[in-house]
């Protein structure tokens, strides 16, 4: 019906400038809202870190005791479970926010290698948890000699 | 024009928008829970892997802020695989009220925790008054 687009007298900067301007509202509004949407599956955060020996498990776990957290690993599988318990409300207290996350969490990820139980390592430091997870032996990288004849 | 708004809608901040500014320092607004009791207001912010001396507190004219630097992530020998968070400086203001004794602010770090506590005047504090029955 239309010959030409509804917008033709626009040159293309214009034309792409709404949606431009959008996108950007858009990348704000998840900065603004970052961790807003962070549901129980997710938390606590973690970051895998590896090399040829295993990986390192990072988690943050701000305002956790050592004692509040367990980990465990089976086979190929790291599990945490926590508990914070949020503190108790005072008479006369007013809170304007609450953002931190209370309550108990368990979170489980599947490592792509065995790992050598015995040997994992946990320490805590600041509120982030590392975790060192060797993988077994049998599944280490294996150095193939090259032979010349 | 349908395949430049396509590539558009493709750049969700999730994906590449986030990745880019992660390359630069990129600065975090820490969780906090702000709560008030008669005597005193109490900030308390998540600051993973942030230790005392990489803390900064400043009281300018009435903005508080909070800067904590993390120390780069790089791991030696190691390859990040998975990432959930990002690693980067956190940074948080606010705006005291007139009735905040700044002299008595009082803040602690406790396993990635900032605890501040903001006391108020002596003057602000409600005072209860006594009724007395004739």
């Amino acid at each position: 019906m239309f010959a030409r687009p509804f917008f033709s007298s626009a040159s293309p900067y214009t034309l792409q400038s709404p949606f431009g301007s959008l996108q950007q509202l858009r990348q704000d509004f998840d900065c603004l809202l970052e961790g807003v949407w962070q549901t129980a599956e997710d938390y606590p955060t973690v970051n895998l870190w590896n090399n040829s020996e295993g990986a390192l498990a990072v988690v943050e776990l701000p305002g956790y005791a050592p004692g509040d957290i367990e980990v465990s690993v089976v086979q190929n599988v790291l599990t945490l479970r926590g508990e914070r318990q949020a503190p108790a409300f005072r008479e006369g207290e007013v809170y304007y926010r609450r953002e931190r996350w209370q309550g108990k969490f368990t979170r489980s990820l599947a490592l792509p290698f065995e790992v050598e139980g015995a040997k994992v390592e946990a320490r805590f430091k600041n509120g982030v948890l590392s975790i060192a997870l060797p993988c077994v032996e049998a599944q280490r990288p294996q150095k193939i000699a090259i032979h010349t004849n | 024009m349908s395949i430049q708004t396509q590539a558009l809608e493709n750049r969700t901040p999730g994906t590449l928008a986030t990745r880019e500014r992660a390359s630069v320092r990129r600065v975090y607004t820490p969780r906090a829970d702000v709560y008030e009791t008669p005597e005193e207001i109490v900030v308390v912010a998540e600051l993973p892997g942030i230790s005392e001396e990489s803390l900064d507190i400043t009281l300018e004219q009435r903005e508080l802020t909070i800067r904590g630097t993390r120390s780069t992530a790089a791991l030696e020998g190691y390859r990040l695989i998975y990432s959930e968070y990002g690693e980067g400086n956190y940074e948080r203001r606010f705006v005291l009220a007139d009735s905040i004794d700044r002299a008595g602010i009082a803040a602690s770090l406790k396993n990635g925790v900032l605890q501040l506590r903001l006391p108020k005047v002596k003057e602000a504090l409600a005072r209860k008054i006594p009724v007395k029955a004739e």
